[in-house]
């Protein structure tokens, strides 16, 4: 608030000033021009704080310096102490008048950038006339503000009013909230106050004089106050504004200004001065600067000033303490900074010993920690950790699998290089050998020495111990010694000691070894002139370095006095603890002396009474004579040190250790320059030892765990007793290796090889990988004895070198075989390393995971804790960077866990997301259960209500989908009795599997369609056809039946869906015969083919009908349906012709409650539509009763069956037509009433009129979308859409078939199917010179094979093909495969045959074979085995789509498509439209076929233990199936069907019905009987219990009833087999 | 449910649909219906429901008012699935055809206490411009199969949608044995809170 008055004030001021109008306002102008220049004295203050801003302009304009942060200060400070104003009457000067003036500029500029910039809302500058009644207010306020201010200001002292409270409350309120950054809070005050109510000002005037009453300028304070917490509330976002505004105050003066001035007044241009603008010279600049600001100087500063006098730097590094790398810093900087440390903070805190900055090591790393791509480089593979993790196996592969394949199993390598072998000993030595080898290890041992040198290295570290303490001690060096601790120094000392101790006895060993080695050689050489030959091309050679002996001496002189003082000082101070200690001893000694002389007194004293404790004397005066004992003798003083004697210790033990002074430096340097006598210049001992060495050879076994795995070639062993082998052997391997060893094998000439010894080879760190491996010498020795007779050492005898043979040796054999192991890299970079989880677990795996051990690879290092102890003892220098891993391992092992990696890894974070740990998650019971319900696996995806606790879920649960997890794997022949079946379901199952799994993927991808329900765009057509519907008839006369509205299948539930069987009528019903008619032997009826009996009618006379009574009905049918258990039956009818018209209901239930598309498509459930016939006999036992009541029983008889698969009504959505009852070919007990019509009398068998849909009807599935993949030629493909395209749009209900796909999920172009192939041979022969008996056996062979939809096994996504051969393994498929197989078969046996692609009741689009005869075609249904002629109108084929032949497919484009209607002529192109035509040529495709099929024979064996079983199962079957009634069996009757069943196979179900009756009744005398046999392919047991089951035979429940089953296997080549099941039940009639 | 070891949660959810914003629409009616997972099942009340229909009211506001109880309690066990208010909004177009208007979802609210939502409601557009025209001649816009689509996240990227207007809704959570079952789900203590004021709850 009171800066914005303040500006009102200044503004008004200045109007006052410009006008300079009216006396009245003179003393408040004053007054603000007093306030101005209180400002401008005021200002300093600001400036002092506001030390961002620029010197140059703080310099060049004070007083432009934010104005508004003084004028904030001035007014708050003002406000606050409430201070009357001074009265000032002076005018103002010019420079008070050109600061002003800037100050303006200020403003403005200040205020139009804000009007142009911020405040939108007042976009024009406002007429002054046109203002709100609200803004008028605000004005008023403002108005009379100045007025409020002086009056208050004058009138200070009557402060009764609560208003000055509160300005002062508001003022504080600004200050503390705004001083803290100085200048930017007043400056937005300012900016509001500009822009908010300039306006006024001259209303303001003219106001002024007026005077209000107190309260209302009360009333307006508080409003004020309300108003400048707004503003304070809007600071942050306004400072911002601010500050750009006033940066560059100075160029904003264009047309904003004018616009402030045309706000103001026309008058305004009167205050606008033009003035050249202000400029300083650079020079004049630039010294004002260097005045006020301090420049560094860029030269570097002598290291004098930064170090505190008379201090030399001192370099750390160079007294052998790591120093880590600097960071880089360019010099001047470098400089700069130090120039300014020295002069503005004088104390050299910043600077270290070495009079550089301090500064920490650099923390940039030399190479990059984040691992480079892996493409580039295996070597960085390093960096990163390989966490093997078992691979597992998509659920959702479409992978598909075959018949035992399994996992390939992992390989992992190890690679062995066996580069050589050097024998350090060998029984072939020479004694110049021996020497040799002495001299040579001797010499490596030097050179590993030198190379270490650790005497250098311990003089280094001794140096600069004692340098270090040097610097402690040294009192001139104060700023030093705070850190150096006596305990610190105490330390430095015994750690110089120690070193020193070190250092010497490094040097001895040093100097020894050089004696000995130039013992050796000297040795050597003597032998060598001795025997007057050398073996061996060594020679050492000794070279001098001369150095400089005055330095030499110097130095050592140094050393000398050095260690002497040192010692002196370690004398003396044990000399003074043992001064102190025997001070200490001394006293005790005295004061016990002392004590035992008064007891002496004491004692003598207390004579007189010892006599009455001598028990107790006796004793105190034994622990007297103990303390004497313990006291013998008095302390002897310590002896000052010997300054001479230690001197001559050292020197001596320099003498001893060191090198002399002026002694040359001895460098020995071993060669095989030397030359080996020849062999005939040897004495005989010595040939005979060098032919021996010629007759060995070497070789190496290299054992696995134990077993030998492989072997080196064997070598000749060389002169110099190395073998150079240099093989590398992988090792293929699976396991963790247990153990590597390396046997080293001798032959000697031809006589047999010898195990010199074993070698054990370490197991590689996973870290040793092929390629990095080093090659390392492992020592080997064996502790055989060998003597030779010749010049050889031997081993393990003793030998000497000495003539008289003292000093004597025992060397045994032993050597050094250098290899390497290690782990191979696979193409693709990755170690093939066993995962760790075959490694034992323990601690060692835990330290192959600690990556700092087996980078320093101490493998062998067990004990952490130890190793920690060490660490702690050895005072390893934890900076360097060279103990790095050895320190970061130390910290691990001790602090327990937190284990850092050297590594980077992604998702680093992830355990700590993870829900529960893994084990958690597999061992919960519910998260499985939720888990499996996602992964939709079929028990589980419908799980509802998962329970909230493990234990409310049973184990019960997870049985099935266990038990389906375990039998995947495992083949079961329980349920399939052979073997091969059971395979095969299982690769079914397999197949089935991963299909539904490709389709479950292909769920979760939508088309807008599944979406959306949009309809579709009309065409011309459609939209016409609608306009006639508007003039078509309400109700037609002849409606038309219209589509049923479709429901998908997402929002149905139990009971929704309904089936509904209407049946209509049947045909031919086989009839019961009388049973007087017994023994008459019946006319043979007709067989299953036509064409056999073309006289069949004629035999088919009624010629027995007259045995019946007319009046007695001779069948009552009645139609049983049964669906998923649910069994409803019709009526009986009557006559052989019943005619029922019912429409049955049945409900039905989807699996486990799921309606959606994919399962109901996976329907397997039949429906079961029987014939009986109701018999009523007649069960009363006396005549007389007959009055009384009605007593006759109800039997039913099975009479045949028609079954259609749910799948086949889903997909058809309505079934309709007439359809051939199943009947078997023998009803005991029944026959056909034949021969009253004749048209009927070409028809075989009973047929049932049918109608059969879904209530309501459902959505069938759609083909999954999936585009497979081909290897077709794209031209053919294409041509293939094309081909398709064009007929379905000529005739869009026709199947048009080009392509097919194959069972690995790829298109294959359709007549690759088909090629001749041969049907089994004894087919061929069986009736060589019956063609078409041989059509029917093929036909009945390939009927035989199991039938099973693609639909339900691939859940109706796709129709797979499978080849024939392919077929034939798996002895299952649907009609395509039957027909390939059948078309192939009559194109071997050289008919000409084609594939029928078309639809047929009840199938649906299913798939024939069409051969063309001499004169006319026949249609063969592949899974029945029956043929039709073409114009059979009980030809199960309705409709014709089209034709494939093995090159070429014809679409039917044919006005009608009932094979009775057309014209099967493929040559006619007006009625086939071929695919390959003269356009398209047929390119010759290659069949997908195999050459030829080879069956084997079916194990007969087998096929009767089949029999046995299947006959045992349906035995105890039916038994189950008639809980409360016996079941007895007749024996006999069951032998008698069993011979039965041969001949119907033999006959193929032809009718020999008349002859079973006869037989059985002639040899089982007077019963009932009803019966029949059934014929099926086997595929399973349980289709064969359900067919049994379905005929009801075990629901007579007459007492006396008596069954009989017999059963026959029939076994055809390839497993299949044909199987009949006899069923009888007999009542004995009385 | 013995009260020591429950084995389910209840959910119970009453409230109304309240109001609609179809700023183009009038004479429109909704349904609903509650969409939850395998784990979820209704133990009272209707799950699904279909409105009367409203007319815009007269004031500025234009307001179209159901007030459309919703009453209904789940069990589950699991929160995972958590039911799902799915509404359908239907009018008649120029030809008077129903039409759909909108279609919207929200989860019923997880802490127990008063919540209010709005619901912004879209309807699917047409595939191309032709049917765009052919639909609204023939009075059958594009809907979805099944309203329950919008609670589901599946398969939407193959349609577009236009954004419609905004239905108001009013939801009262009460929940049983979420706690002792381990799932925290609102303030811990839920007897002071008399619900959160009607202002807090609606939206911005």
């Amino acid at each position: 608030m009171n800066p914005k008055e303040e500006k009102v004030k200044i503004i008004t001021e200045e109007f006052v000033e410009n006008y300079d109008d009216s006396e009245v306002r003179r003393p408040k102008t004053s007054k603000a021009q007093k306030h101005k220049r209180k400002k401008q004295v005021q200002k300093a203050s600001p400036e002092d704080m506001v030390s961002e801003k620029s010197p140059s302009d703080s310099l060049q304009e004070p007083s432009q310096d934010d104005p508004n942060g003084s004028l904030l200060n001035v007014t708050a400070r003002r406000s606050q102490r409430s201070l009357p104003p001074t009265p000032s009457a002076s005018r103002t000067g010019f420079a008070e008048f050109s600061m002003r003036e800037r100050l303006r500029e200020k403003l403005q500029a200040a205020r139009s950038k804000a009007e142009s910039a911020l405040l939108q809302e007042i976009p024009t500058p406002r007429p002054r006339h046109l203002r709100s009644p609200r803004e008028k207010e605000s004005e008023t306020e403002l108005g009379t503000e100045p007025r409020a201010e002086v009056e208050r200001t004058q009138q200070e002292d009557d402060s009764q009013s609560n208003s000055r409270v509160k300005v002062r409350r508001s003022a504080r309120k600004i200050k503390s909230k705004t001083q803290v950054p100085p200048g930017y809070p007043s400056a937005e005050e300012a900016y509001n106050f500009f822009t908010f109510t300039f306006d006024p000002e001259p209303e303001d005037l003219e106001k002024k004089p007026k005077s209000k009453p107190r309260e209302r300028r009360n009333q307006m304070e508080e409003e004020e106050e309300e108003e400048e917490e707004e503003e304070e509330g809007q600071h942050p976002m306004q400072t911002r504004a601010n500050k750009a505004v006033t940066v560059d105050e100075e160029d904003v003066l264009g047309r904003p200004e004018e616009d402030f001035l045309l706000d103001l007044g026309p008058t305004e241009e009167d205050f606008v001065a033009v003035r050249p603008a202000e400029y300083q010279s650079v020079h004049t600049r630039l010294q004002v600067e260097d005045k006020l600001l301090f420049a560094p100087s860029k030269h570097s500063v002598p290291m004098y000033k930064k170090l505190p006098e008379n201090v030399q730097p001192r370099f750390l590094e160079d007294e052998g303490l790591y120093i880590g790398a600097r960071p880089e810093v360019p010099r001047t900087s470098q400089n700069i900074m130090e120039n300014r440390l020295l002069v503005q903070e004088p104390v050299q805190k910043w600077f270290g010993d070495d009079g550089r900055i301090l500064a920490l090591p650099n923390p940039i790393k030399p190479f990059p920690s984040r691992p480079p791509v892996p493409a580039q480089s295996q070597d960085v593979k390093r960096e990163l950790e390989t966490l093997y993790k078992k691979a597992v196996k998509y659920i959702h592969s479409t992978t598909q699998h075959m018949i035992g394949s399994g996992d390939s199993p992992v390989n992992f390598q190890l690679d062995v290089d066996i580069s050589g072998l050097i024998f350090t000993h060998h029984p072939c030595f020479s004694r110049e050998h021996v020497l040799a080898a002495k001299l040579a290890q001797l010499y490596d041992q030097y050179l590993a020495r030198r190379q270490r040198n650790k005497a250098k290295f311990l003089t280094d570290k001794l140096q600069a111990l004692r340098n270090a303490l040097q610097m402690g001690l040294n009192p001139a060096n104060p700023h030093k010694s705070p850190n150096l601790t006596p305990k610190a120094i105490s330390e430095y000392k015994s750690e110089i000691w120690q070193t020193r101790k070190l250092r010497d006895a490094e040097q001895e060993k040093d100097r020894t070894l050089l004696k000995t080695l130039i013992k050796v050689w000297k040795e050597m050489k003597s032998l060598r002139e001795f025997q007057r030959f050398t073996n061996t091309p060594l020679k050492l050679v000794l070279r001098k370095e001369k150095v400089d002996q005055k330095a030499d001496e110097e130095a050592q002189e140094a050393e000398i006095q050095a260690e002497l003082s040192e010692l002196l000082e370690e004398h003396l101070m044990e000399y003074e603890e043992q001064l102190e200690v025997y001070k200490a001893a001394q006293q005790r000694w005295k004061a016990w002396r002392k004590a035992r002389r008064a007891k002496k007194k004491k004692k003598k004293k207390k004579k007189p009474a010892e006599e009455e404790q001598p028990q107790e004397e006796e004793e105190e005066e034994e622990e007297e004579e103990e303390q004497g004992e313990e006291e013998p003798v008095k302390p002897v003083p310590p002896q000052p040190t010997n300054r001479a004697a230690l001197e001559q210790q050292v020197r001596e033990r320099a003498a001893q250790g060191r090198r002399r002074p002026g002694e040359p430096v001895l460098v020995p340097e071993l060669s095989l320059a030397g030359s080996v006598t020849p062999t005939d210049q040897c004495p005989r001992v010595e040939v005979l030892r060098r032919e021996d060495v010629k007759r060995r050879s070497v070789h190496v076994k290299v054992l696995f765990n134990h077993k030998e795995v492989s072997r080196t070639d064997s070598r000749p062993l060389g002169t110099d007793f190395r073998v150079h082998f240099g093989q590398i052997f992988n090792l293929q391997i699976f396991n963790w290796p247990e153990s590597l060893t390396l046997q080293v094998y001798e032959t000697v000439g031809h006589s047999g090889t010898s195990l010199l010894a074993e070698v054990f080879l370490p197991i590689p760190e996973t870290t040793a990988v092929t390629g990095r491996a080093v090659l390392e010498e492992v020592e080997f020795s064996s502790n055989q004895h060998v003597t030779l007779d010749h010049e050889g050492v031997g081993s393990g005898v003793p030998f000497s070198f000495e003539a008289d043979g003292s000093n004597q040796l025992i060397l045994m054999t032993s050597g050094k075989v250098a290899n390497s192991v290690s782990w191979a890299v696979g193409e693709n970079g990755i170690p093939l390393i066993p995962p760790l989880s075959q490694q034992n677990i323990g601690l060692r795996s835990a330290l192959k995971r600690a990556d700092a051990i087996s980078s320093i690879g101490t493998s062998g290092l067990t004990d952490m804790k130890k190793l920690a102890k060490w660490a702690a003892e050895s005072k390893l220098d934890p900076n360097d960077p060279n103990n790095g891993p050895l320190m970061q391992l130390i910290s691990v092992a001790t602090s327990g866990e937190s284990y850092v990696p050297d590594f980077f890894r992604l998702e680093q974070l992830q355990q700590e997301f993870n829900f529960v740990s893994d084990e958690e998650l597999n061992r919960s019971k519910r998260f499985r259960l939720l888990r499996l319900r996602s992964q939709e696996v079929p028990e589980f995806r419908n799980y509802k209500q998962v329970p909230l606790y493990d234990r409310e879920i049973l184990e019960k649960v997870f049985q099935d989908y266990e038990k389906r997890l375990r039998e995947r794997n495992v083949i079961e022949a329980k349920d399939h009795i052979d073997t091969h079946r059971a395979t095969v379901a299982k690769y079914l199952q397999q197949v089935r599997e991963s299909v539904i799994n490709r389709f479950l993927i292909a769920r979760h991808h939508f088309l807008p369609a599944d979406l959306i329900a949009e309809e579709e765009v009309p065409n011309i057509s459609i939209l016409g056809l609608s306009l006639f519907k508007l003039a078509e008839q309400k109700r037609p006369l002849r409606p038309r039946r219209k589509g049923r509205k479709k429901v998908t299948a997402q929002n149905l539930s139990d009971g929704d869906i309904k089936l509904l069987v209407n049946i209509i009528r049947a045909y031919d019903i086989p009839m019961r015969k009388p049973v007087a008619s017994k023994f008459q032997q019946q006319s043979r009826p007709s067989r299953t083919f036509i064409e056999k009996h073309p006289a069949s009618p004629a035999t088919q006379s009624p010629a027995h009908s007259t045995d019946y009574p007319l009046d007695q009905v001779r069948v009552r049918p009645f139609v049983e349906v049964s669906f998923q258990r649910t069994v409803c039956h019709t009526t009986t009818a009557e006559g052989p012709n019943p005619s029922w018209n019912e429409e049955l209901e049945l409900p039905f239930r989807a699996p486990s409650g799921d309606y959606s598309t994919t399962s109901l498509q996976s329907v397997r459930d039949d429906v079961f539509i029987n014939i009986f016939d109701e018999v009523l006999s007649d069960v009363l036992e006396d005549e007389r009763d007959r009055g009384s009541g009605l007593h006759t029983r109800i039997e039913r008889h099975w009479l045949g069956c028609v079954k259609i698969p749910f799948s086949t009504i889903y997909f058809q959505a309505r079934i309709d037509g007439t359809f051939k009852i199943d009947i078997p070919p023998v009803l005991l007990g029944y026959s056909k009433e034949r021969g009253f019509d004749s048209v009927r009398s070409l028809s075989e068998g009973s047929y049932l009129t049918l109608f059969i849909t879904m209530e309501p009807q459902l959505v069938p599935g759609e083909p999954v979308r999936e585009k497979f993949d081909s290897q077709e030629d794209e031209k053919l493909l294409h041509a293939t859409e094309k081909f398709q395209a064009e007929c379905s749009l000529k005739f869009p209900h026709r199947q048009c078939l080009t392509t097919a796909i194959n069972i690995s999920g790829k298109t294959v172009f359709i007549t690759r199917y088909l090629k001749p192939l041969n049907p089994p041979q004894e087919f061929l022969d069986a009736y060589p010179n019956n063609p078409q008996a041989t059509a029917e056996l093929v036909a009945h062979y390939v009927s035989l094979i199991p039938f099973l939809p693609d639909s339900v096994s691939f859940a109706g996504i796709c129709d797979l093909w499978s080849t024939s051969d392919q077929f034939l393994d798996l002895l299952a498929g649907d009609e395509e495969e039957h027909a390939v197989l059948l078309c192939n078969y009559f194109l071997f046996l050289g008919k000409k045959a084609w594939l029928v692609m078309g639809s047929a009741i009840p199938e649906g689009p299913t798939a024939y074979v069409l051969t063309r005869e001499q004169s006319h075609y026949l249609i063969w249904n592949p899974c029945s085995g029956h043929v039709y002629r073409q114009f059979d109108t009980f030809c199960p084929l309705k409709s014709v789509g089209c034709l494939i032949g093995p090159d070429n497919v014809w679409f039917n484009i044919q006005r009608y498509d009932s094979p009775l209607r057309i014209n099967f002529d493929v040559t006619k192109p007006k009625l086939w439209k071929s695919f390959f035509s003269r356009s398209l040529p047929y390119p010759g495709l290659s069949s997908i076929q195999p050459e030829e099929l080879r069956y084997q024979h079916t194990d007969k064996a087998a096929a009767s233990e089949l029999q046995d079983r299947i006959e045992k199962i349906l035995k105890e079957k039916i038994m189950d199936w008639r809980p409360r009634n016996l079941t007895r069996w007749n024996r006999y009757c069951t032998s008698t069907l069993r011979h039965f069943l041969p001949q119907l196979e033999r006959s193929q179900g032809g009718d020999v019905d008349e002859d079973h009756q006869a037989e059985l009744l002639r040899q089982l005398g007077d019963y009932r009987f009803s019966g029949f046999p059934l014929h099926m392919p086997y595929s399973e047991i349980k289709p064969l219990v359900e067919a049994v089951h379905s005929t009801g035979v075990h629901s007579i429940d007459i007492p006396n009833v008596e069954f009989a089953l017999a059963v026959y296997v029939h076994p055809y080549p390839r497993n299949v087999l044909s199987v009949w099941i006899y069923v009888a039940s007999l009542i004995r009639n009385r | 449910m013995a009260a020591a070891a429950p084995s389910v949660f209840l959910l119970m959810v009453n409230g109304q649909v309240e109001s609609a914003q179809f700023p183009a629409y009038d004479d429109l009616y909704c349904k609903y219906c509650f969409v939850y997972g395998q784990d979820w099942a209704p133990t009272a009340g209707l799950e699904e429901g279909i409105s009367q229909i409203t007319c815009k009211s007269q004031d500025v506001r234009q307001a179209l008012v159901w007030n459309f109880p919703i009453d209904v309690t789940f069990k589950s066990t699991n929160p995972y699935g958590w039911p799902q208010i799915v509404l359908s909004v239907y009018g008649p177009d120029v030809f008077g055809n129903d039409v759909v208007r909108g279609y919207g979802a929200v989860h019923v609210p997880f802490s127990p206490g008063r919540h209010k939502r709005t619901i912004p409601m879209f309807v699917p557009e047409s595939t191309s411009k032709l049917q765009k025209f052919t639909s609204w001649f023939m009075g059958r816009r594009p809907e979805y199969t099944d309203p329950k689509v919008v609670a589901q996240g599946e398969g939407r990227e193959v349609t577009r949608v236009r954004s419609q207007g905004f239905v108001t809704m009013l939801f009262n959570v009460v929940t049983k044995d979420m706690r002792k079952l381990g799932y925290n789900s609102g303030p811990l203590d839920t007897q002071g809170i008399s619900g959160p004021s009607p202002l807090q709850g609606l939206p911005r």
